[in-house]
């Protein structure tokens, strides 16, 4: 009985965080069209529909996934065909594990049981999200070599090399935020960002380290492969790894992008917006700086949690499309001197400051 | 580019305002709209097939051939629109008109409008004011180049556009391709 209660809690975790990623997943495609529709004073794509409802446009990641679905499965003469096929699942794949070791929530009390509100519990959390999103790229770099065509393999190189230049600046600009809380685990992370500083402010990662999550934003965009940064692909002018994909295997890549924005928002808001913490709500209730307070349920302040994790997530995704759909597109050789000589160095200059700060204040 | 430029955060700043701005603006006109507001437009779209633009009431459209009381053109078959046509677009075929104080009619009166060119050179040389461009209608299309010329009987039946610039006769869409 235990044992199945285990299993099922195990389960629902997962599941939980699955469906959020892949439903977000496929929102965004529907995001993505009307932010930048209302952004550039259009409308966008509104004429799809069931029985004459269009729910505003709604229906158009459905149909162009059927769309994917059903278009021909080409694939080149020359083409390897088992790392052919195998590249867009490595990249997808990748991509939707990353989110595991997020928290959405603290922890759930259900009898004498505590779940923690996250798919995997994990120590090392950041350096899985990392080494998972790192991983992506061999399937980038799997299809530009396996299509048999040099401009496929210019863009899978081309990919590699961006994702090398950004993970550097990944990894050193979040060395910060671990120097601050001083844990791995993204759990800790979250719930260390409850405490107040001075007693008012919440202790959130973008107030600690407002440099290191500047730094994090831009690699994190570079690492998603997206506009400024989607020189990789360049979808309308210079041609990419995905060349010669086509129907669903393509559909793959395109959600792998839309995947690796839900979880760069969501890394963005587990370090450094707080995660799941609403401020000034602890585990009985909210306490607040001026002494007022209001109690709620345990279940309440979950709710109130995992709503607060996911507003925090949309919000992210909100200005992720909108630098999207604002900024032109750098150049490979501007990316790969805004790699190395400006994210770079100046992550290794915000761990020495953090360092100090650190040092001075002594440790938390 | 000075050194606040060269650091790019500004830059971006600026223009994620400038983005952000036109996305609240017409965020808030859209929602304006869907609460009854029905002047407020978040869009300068025009969603055509439902919605169309206005039309200044001199533009050129689809041809007509104006008839007179008892519905026969009032056409005289004098050639004169045929002779200007620079696309030579025009046919006639003239014969007798049946009341003695008219002398002609025509027998046929085609318009290839796969050729003509819209310069309404035909409604300007006409002595009659037989001929028309004002039927509002733009969407004249065809599967095949002979469905592209229009006869007398078809430009007959065309009315002009109602006041609102709307044409009145039916647009003449092509439901589906011929075999």
């Amino acid at each position: 009985m235990s044992l199945v209660a285990d299993l099922g809690i195990a389960f629902g975790r997962v599941a939980f965080v699955m469906l959020f990623v892949l439903n977000t997943a496929a929102i965004l495609g529907w995001v993505e069209r009307k932010q930048s529709a209302i952004m550039q004073d259009r409308i966008g794509a509104n004429r799809a529909s069931i029985f004459g409802i269009r729910a505003l446009g709604l229906f158009h990641p459905l149909a162009d996934t059927l769309k994917m679905l059903t278009k021909e499965d080409f694939r080149p003469a020359r083409a390897d065909k088992v790392l052919f096929s195998l590249a867009p699942f490595v990249s997808v794949v990748f991509a939707l594990v990353a989110f595991a070791s997020i928290p959405f929530g603290d922890t759930l009390t259900i009898g004498d049981r505590v779940i923690p509100l996250q798919a995997v519990t994990l120590n090392v959390g950041i350096l899985y999200v990392f080494a998972m999103l790192s991983l992506g790229v061999y399937g980038v770099m799997m299809a530009g070599w396996s299509s048999g065509n040099n401009f496929a393999l210019l863009g899978g190189q081309r990919a590699a090399a961006l994702m090398i230049s950004a993970e550097i600046a990944i990894g050193a600009s979040v060395m910060g935020v671990i120097m601050i809380y001083g844990s791995l685990n993204m759990m800790d992370i979250a719930r260390a960002q409850g405490q107040l500083l001075w007693g008012w402010l919440p202790k959130w990662g973008i107030i600690t380290q407002p440099l290191a999550f500047i730094l994090f934003l831009t690699a994190g965009i570079a690492a998603t492969k997206r506009i400024p940064f989607d020189f990789p692909e360049g979808e309308s002018e210079i041609i990419g790894y995905n060349v010669e994909y086509s129907g669903m295997k393509f559909g793959m890549f395109l959600m792998t992008d839309m995947v690796e924005t839900t979880v760069l928002a969501g890394l963005c808001t587990a370090l450094f917006l707080g995660g799941w913490q609403v401020p000034y709500l602890y585990a009985e209730g909210f306490h607040f700086p001026w002494g007022a307070e209001l109690l709620l349920s345990p279940l309440a302040v979950t709710v109130l949690q995992v709503s607060a994790f996911v507003t925090k997530v949309a919000v992210m995704i909100f200005i992720l499309m909108l630098i999207r759909w604002t900024l032109p597109r750098f150049r490979y050789d501007q990316a790969m001197k805004l790699g190395w000589l400006g994210l770079f160095p100046l992550s290794i200059l915000n761990i020495v400051l953090t360092g100090a700060l650190v040092l001075a204040w002594g440790a938390r | 580019m000075n050194l606040g430029q060269r650091f790019y955060l500004r830059e971006v700043l600026s223009g994620l305002g400038l983005t952000a701005g036109h996305f609240f603006r017409n965020m808030g006109k859209h929602i304006a709209r869907s609460l009854g507001k029905k002047d407020a437009r978040g869009a300068v779209t025009i969603q055509y097939p439902e919605e169309r633009r206005p039309l200044s009431p001199r533009l050129r459209t689809l041809h007509r051939l104006v008839r007179r009381e008892d519905g026969s053109p009032r056409c005289v078959a004098c050639m004169m629109c045929e002779t200007v046509c620079p696309a030579r677009c025009i046919y006639i075929v003239a014969e007798e008109h049946p009341n003695p104080e008219i002398e002609k009619m025509p027998q046929r009166f085609d318009i290839d409008l796969g050729k003509c060119v819209f310069c309404g050179y035909c409604v300007e040389a006409c002595p009659e004011d037989a001929i028309r461009m004002d039927t509002g209608i733009l969407e004249f299309s065809a599967y095949d180049r002979q469905s592209m010329i229009y006869t007398k009987e078809r430009l007959l039946s065309l009315e002009p556009a109602g006041t609102d610039g709307r044409p009145r006769s039916p647009i003449p869409i092509p439901p589906r391709r011929h075999p």
